[in-house]
C-alpha cells in the first residue's frame, strides 16, 4: 500500500477550508480580529470583576470537592486542637477539613474569599464609572439594568456563599436572615418556615443555600455577564471626547493582538492580585469563630463589605413598630426588605429618569466629563455618601470601641448623618463640578498660567498667560470652544517644557512626549519655543 | 519598520488576488471592508535592532524567566514544605503565605511581561472604526412589523372565529402552568402555625416537651443548676433540660439567668409584679430573660453589670434589666420575654411554665 504523503506545510490551510465551508467564518472572524476598542483605564474596572468572577469559578469548583452541605451533627476529630471533641455540623467539620487537611485547601478557601471581595468591589467601582460619566444613555439602558442586576445577584451569591460554613458568624448571618423574612407583613412566619423548612434553623438551609451557590446563582450571574458583554460588543464601546472622536466613531486600537495581550496581561495581574491577598491576609479565619450557636455571639460581627450598608441601616432605624389592630410591621422591614429592594432596583430606572427631566432621546457615545453634568454628579455623590455611611455605622461598635466613642453616639451620628450629609455632598460636588467648569473656561479664554509675571510701566503686575490657540489683532486670545476633554492647564502640557527623564537606571534616549490625549498622535518636540520673561 | 499611514476613509478596494500586493495590503483591504482607519501604525524604536528594543526585550525575557522561576518555587513550596497543621510548630504556618507569594510573583511576572511585550514591543497604533448606531431602516422594520402582526392575526383569528377553542385553550394551558408551580410551592412550603403548640410560639421550656413536666434550666453539657451556681452579680446561659435542649434544635431558647444585687432586685421586682405578665417569674433575687434579641436574632448577650444593661453586638438594641428588659436603645422595639422560675424539690432551677411572651424576632402576627 503506498502511504500518501502528507503535506504538513498545507495542513492549517485545509483545516481553515474545511472550517469555513462548514461555518463560514471567515468574514465574522475578521471583524473580530479588527474590531476597534477604545482605550482609556477607567474601561478596565469592570475587567477586574470579569477576571474576578473566573476566578471564582475556578476555586469554587475546588471547594466543592471537599466541601458537604450537611447539617448532620458530629463530633470533630479534626487537626485543629482547639476544637476537637466539639459537636458541630458536618458543613463546618468539612470547612475545618478544607482548611486544615487538604493540601493547599486554606489557601484556595481564601482566595475564593477574596475574589469574591474583589469581585463586588469591582462591581461597585465600575458602576460608579458608568454613572458618573453618563455611559448608561441611550443606546446602553439596557447593560445599566443588567449591572444593577449583577449587582444583586452577586450581593445574594456572597451571601449564600460565607453562610455555607455554618461557623459561628455565618449561624448569625442566617439568624439575621431569618429575622428579616420574618419581619416581613402578613406572609412572614410563612416565607421563613418554607425557606428554613420549620422554624430555624433547621436542617435543610445549609443544602439549600449550596445549590443556590454553586447552582442557581453563577447560573444566573453567568447568563447576565454573556449579555452584558454581548451589548458591549455589539453596541461598541464608548468613549471619551477628543481630537478625532465622534459619535459615529470609534477610535483605538484593533482588537488583535495588542488589545488582546494587554487585556491577557491585566487578567494575570489581578490573579496576582487576588493570590497575594490570599497568601498574605487572612479572611474569614472560620475556626476561630467555632461552630454556630444560637447562645454565642462575639462582638464585632461584622458581614463582608458589601453587606455592611444594610447592617448600618439596620443599626441605624429607629425602633418604629406599625400597628394595625392585633398585627404589626417590626422596624426591622423597613431597612431590611423594602431598603434593600429599592436601592437596588430603583436604580435601573435611572437612565429613562434622566432621558425624560432633560428630554434627550439622543444616542450618546461619547462621554461626559463628571463635571460637565453637576446635576448627575450630586446626585451621584448623595448615593455614595448614603452608601458610605450605612457601611461606617455597619462598623459603629468596632468604631466606638477603637476611637473611644460612646456607641450611642456613633448611631446617632449616622441617624443625622444619614439625612444631613448626602444632601451636603450634592451641593459640595455641585460647587466643585461648577468650580472645574469655570476654570476649563478660564484657561480656554485666556490661555495657561505660565508663572511669568511682567511689571507694566503703570506698575501694574500682570501674569503672561499662553493662549491655546490663534490670538486676533490685539494680541488676545481667540476664545476656543470646550470639546469636551482635558484642557491642558500646565505649560509642560503644551510641549513648552519637557518633562522630567523618564526611566529609573537608564534615561530614555528621547525625552517622551507631552500627550494631549490618549490616541492622539503626541505633541512633537520640534516646534518646542523657548519662553523667556519677555524683558528683551 | 516605521511607517505612518493616512489612509483616506474612501481607500480604493484592491484585488486580494494580486500577486504583487504584500500581506499588510491584504490586512489593510480586510481594514477597509471593516470600515476601519488606520491612522497610526508605526513601530516603537528608531531603526531595527536599536539599543532602547534590546534593552526592552531583555526586560521582557527577564520577567518570563522569573514566571518560571516562581512557579518552581510554589510547585517547590507546595510538595516539600510542611503543610499539616500541627500545635507549636510554626514552620506549617508560613505554608499559605508561601504559596500566595510565588503564585503571585509568578503571576504578575507573566502579566507584566505581557503587558510590556503589548504595550512596548508592538507597534503603536491609532484606528478609527465607524460606527452604525441607530435603528435598522424603515422599510426592514416595516417588513419585521408587518410580518410580526400577520403572525399574530394568523394565530388571532383562529381563535377568534373559533371560540370553542378560546376557551378550551385558556382551560388547557392554565392548569399546565399551574402544574409547574405546584411542587417547588407544595414542597417547601411549611406552615409556621402546625401542631397544637407552633414551634414559633414555643420554646424547650414548655413542659410539653418534657412529658409535662417542669424544664429545668441546665448548663450548655445538660447539668441542672442550684440557686447558689450563680454568684451575685453574675449571670449564666441557660437551657432547656431536656435532650438536645442546648443544640440549635432549640435555637430560641437560650436564656441569661442573672442573679441580681438586692436593690437592683428590688427594683426589678417591682417593676415586674406591676407588670401582668411578668408577675412572679422572678424567684429571690434571680431573674431569667430569654437570650434572643427581640430584633433580629442574634444573643444579646453582653451583660453590662453596672448599668444592668444587656446590649445585642449584632445591631446594638440595649434592654435594661431591672425594668422588665424594656429596650432603651437601638432598633429593638420589644422588650425580652421574663422565664418564670422556680426551684423543685431537690434544689434546681426549673421553669414553671413556658415563655408568657414570644421568644425571638418580631413579626406580623405574634399575639
Amino acid at each position: 500500500m503506498k502511504r500518501r504523503k502528507a503535506d504538513l506545510q498545507q495542513a492549517p490551510v485545509t483545516f481553515a477550508k474545511g472550517v469555513d465551508e462548514r461555518f463560514q467564518a471567515s468574514t465574522p472572524l475578521r471583524a473580530l480580529l479588527n474590531k476597534v476598542f477604545p482605550d482609556h483605564w477607567s474601561f478596565l474596572l469592570g475587567e477586574i470583576a470579569l477576571f474576578s468572577f473566573i476566578i471564582l469559578l475556578l476555586t469554587g469548583v475546588f471547594l466543592t470537592l471537599f466541601f458537604d452541605p450537611s447539617m448532620t451533627e458530629t463530633a470533630y476529630q479534626g487537626a485543629y486542637p482547639a476544637l476537637r471533641g466539639t459537636e458541630m455540623s458536618q458543613a463546618y467539620a468539612s470547612s475545618l477539613h478544607l482548611s486544615f487537611e487538604v493540601r493547599g485547601g486554606l489557601f484556595m478557601r481564601q482566595m475564593h474569599h477574596w475574589a469574591a471581595l474583589l469581585f463586588m468591589a469591582a462591581i461597585v467601582v465600575h458602576m460608579l464609572r458608568i454613572f458618573f460619566t453618563g455611559a448608561y444613555r441611550k443606546p446602553r439602558e439596557a447593560n445599566w439594568v443588567i449591572g444593577m442586576a449583577l449587582f444583586l445577584l452577586g450581593f445574594l451569591a456572597g451571601f449564600t456563599g460565607y453562610s455555607l460554613p455554618d461557623d459561628g458568624l455565618s449561624g448569625t448571618g442566617l439568624r439575621i436572615a431569618s429575622a428579616i423574612m420574618l419581619s416581613i407583613p402578613v406572609v412572614g412566619t410563612w416565607v421563613s418556615a418554607s425557606i428554613f423548612g420549620g422554624e430555624f434553623p433547621g436542617h435543610l438551609i445549609i443544602g439549600r443555600f449550596y445549590i443556590a451557590h454553586v447552582l442557581l446563582i453563577p447560573g444566573g450571574l453567568l447568563a447576565l455577564i454573556t449579555v452584558h458583554l454581548g451589548l458591549v460588543f455589539k453596541q461598541k464601546h464608548t468613549q471619551w471626547p477628543g481630537p478625532m472622536r465622534t459619535n459615529t466613531n470609534v477610535v483605538g486600537e484593533r482588537m488583535f493582538p495588542r488589545y488582546a495581550l494587554k487585556q491577557g496581561g491585566f487578567f494575570m495581574a489581578v490573579f496576582g492580585t487576588v493570590a497575594l491577598l490570599a497568601g498574605l491576609f487572612q479572611i474569614n479565619p472560620i475556626w476561630l469563630f467555632g461552630p454556630y450557636r444560637a447562645s454565642e455571639v462575639s462582638s464585632a460581627s461584622q458581614p463582608d463589605w458589601y453587606v455592611m450598608f444594610l447592617d448600618g441601616l439596620v443599626r441605624l432605624m429607629p425602633n418604629w413598630q406599625i400597628y394595625i389592630g392585633d398585627y404589626s410591621i417590626p422596624p426591622l422591614f423597613w431597612p431590611a426588605v423594602v431598603g434593600l429592594g429599592f436601592f437596588t432596583t430603583a436604580p435601573m430606572a435611572w437612565p429613562w429618569l434622566e432621558a425624560r427631566k432633560t428630554g434627550d432621546k439622543r444616542v450618546h457615545n461619547l462621554l461626559e466629563r463628571p463635571r460637565d453634568n453637576p446635576e448627575r454628579v450630586g446626585i451621584g455623590s448623595m448615593a455614595v455618601t448614603f452608601f458610605l455611611i450605612g457601611t461606617i455605622s455597619g462598623g459603629n461598635d468596632v468604631i466606638a470601641d477603637k476611637f473611644h466613642i460612646s456607641l450611642n453616639a456613633m448611631t446617632w451620628g449616622g441617624r443625622i448623618g444619614l439625612i444631613v450629609l448626602p444632601a451636603l455632598a450634592y451641593f459640595i460636588a455641585v460647587r466643585v463640578c461648577l468650580g472645574l467648569q469655570q476654570h476649563d473656561r478660564e484657561v480656554l479664554a485666556h490661555g495657561v498660567e505660565t508663572g511669568i509675571i511682567r511689571r507694566l510701566p503703570n506698575g501694574q503686575f500682570v501674569e503672561i498667560h499662553q493662549p491655546l490657540g490663534p490670538v486676533d489683532e490685539h494680541g488676545h486670545p481667540v476664545p476656543i470652544e470646550y470639546g469636551g476633554w482635558v484642557v491642558p492647564k500646565k505649560m509642560n502640557r503644551v510641549g513648552a517644557l519637557a518633562p522630567a527623564v523618564k526611566g529609573f537606571f537608564y534615561p530614555v534616549e528621547k525625552p517622551s512626549e507631552a500627550p494631549v490625549s490618549p490616541g492622539m498622535p503626541p505633541v512633537s518636540g520640534d516646534t518646542r519655543e523657548e519662553i523667556t520673561s519677555g524683558r528683551k | 519598520m516605521t511607517t505612518t499611514h493616512h489612509d483616506a476613509p474612501d481607500a480604493k478596494p484592491v484585488d486580494v488576488n494580486d500577486p504583487k500586493l504584500s500581506r499588510f495590503d491584504v490586512v489593510k483591504e480586510g481594514l477597509r471592508r471593516d470600515e476601519i482607519e488606520l491612522i497610526t501604525y508605526e513601530s516603537q524604536f528608531q531603526g531595527t535592532n536599536s539599543k532602547a528594543e534590546k534593552r526592552v526585550v531583555r526586560n521582557i525575557a527577564l520577567l518570563f524567566i522569573i514566571a518560571g522561576l516562581a512557579a518552581f518555587a510554589f510547585l517547590g513550596f507546595y510538595i516539600f514544605w510542611p503543610w499539616q497543621f500541627e500545635l507549636g510548630n510554626t514552620t506549617s504556618d508560613y505554608f499559605t503565605p508561601l504559596l500566595g507569594i510565588s503564585l503571585a510573583i509568578s503571576l504578575f511576572a507573566i502579566g507584566f511581561a505581557i503587558l510590556a511585550w503589548a504595550k512596548k514591543l508592538l507597534p503603536h497604533e491609532v484606528s478609527i472604526q465607524a460606527r452604525h448606531d441607530g435603528a435598522s431602516p424603515t422599510d426592514e422594520q416595516k417588513i419585521t412589523g408587518q410580518t410580526m402582526i400577520f403572525v399574530g392575526d394568523e394565530l388571532n383569528q383562529g381563535v377568534q372565529r373559533r371560540p370553542l377553542l378560546k376557551g378550551a385553550i385558556g382551560f388547557g394551558l392554565a392548569p399546565i402552568g399551574l402544574v409547574a408551580a405546584a411542587p417547588l410551592i407544595g414542597g417547601l412550603i411549611e406552615n409556621p402555625h402546625k401542631g397544637e403548640h407552633p414551634d414559633l410560639f414555643t420554646t424547650g421550656f414548655s413542659a410539653a416537651k418534657n412529658g409535662g413536666n417542669l424544664v429545668r434550666l441546665t448548663r450548655d453539657d445538660g447539668t441542672p443548676i442550684r440557686p447558689e451556681d450563680v454568684s451575685t452579680g453574675g449571670q449564666m446561659t441557660v437551657f432547656p433540660g431536656i435532650p438536645h435542649g442546648a443544640t440549635n434544635e432549640y435555637a430560641d431558647s437560650p436564656t441569661l439567668l442573672i442573679h441580681l444585687r438586692a436593690d437592683d432586685a428590688a427594683e426589678t421586682r417591682r417593676n415586674a409584679d406591676a407588670d401582668r405578665r411578668n408577675q412572679g417569674s422572678m424567684w429571690g433575687n434571680y431573674v431569667a430573660y430569654s437570650k434572643i434579641c427581640t430584633h433580629a436574632g442574634c444573643p444579646a448577650s453582653l451583660y453590662e453589670q453596672q448599668t444592668n444593661r444587656l446590649l445585642c453586638p449584632c445591631h446594638q438594641s440595649q434592654f435594661l434589666i431591672t425594668r422588665n428588659a424594656q429596650p432603651i436603645f437601638g432598633p429593638a422595639t420589644r422588650r425580652l420575654p421574663m422565664l418564670p422560675l422556680g426551684v423543685d424539690e431537690e434544689g434546681y432551677f426549673v421553669a414553671t411554665s413556658d415563655y408568657k411572651d414570644t421568644v425571638g424576632p418580631d413579626f406580623w402576627e405574634r399575639p
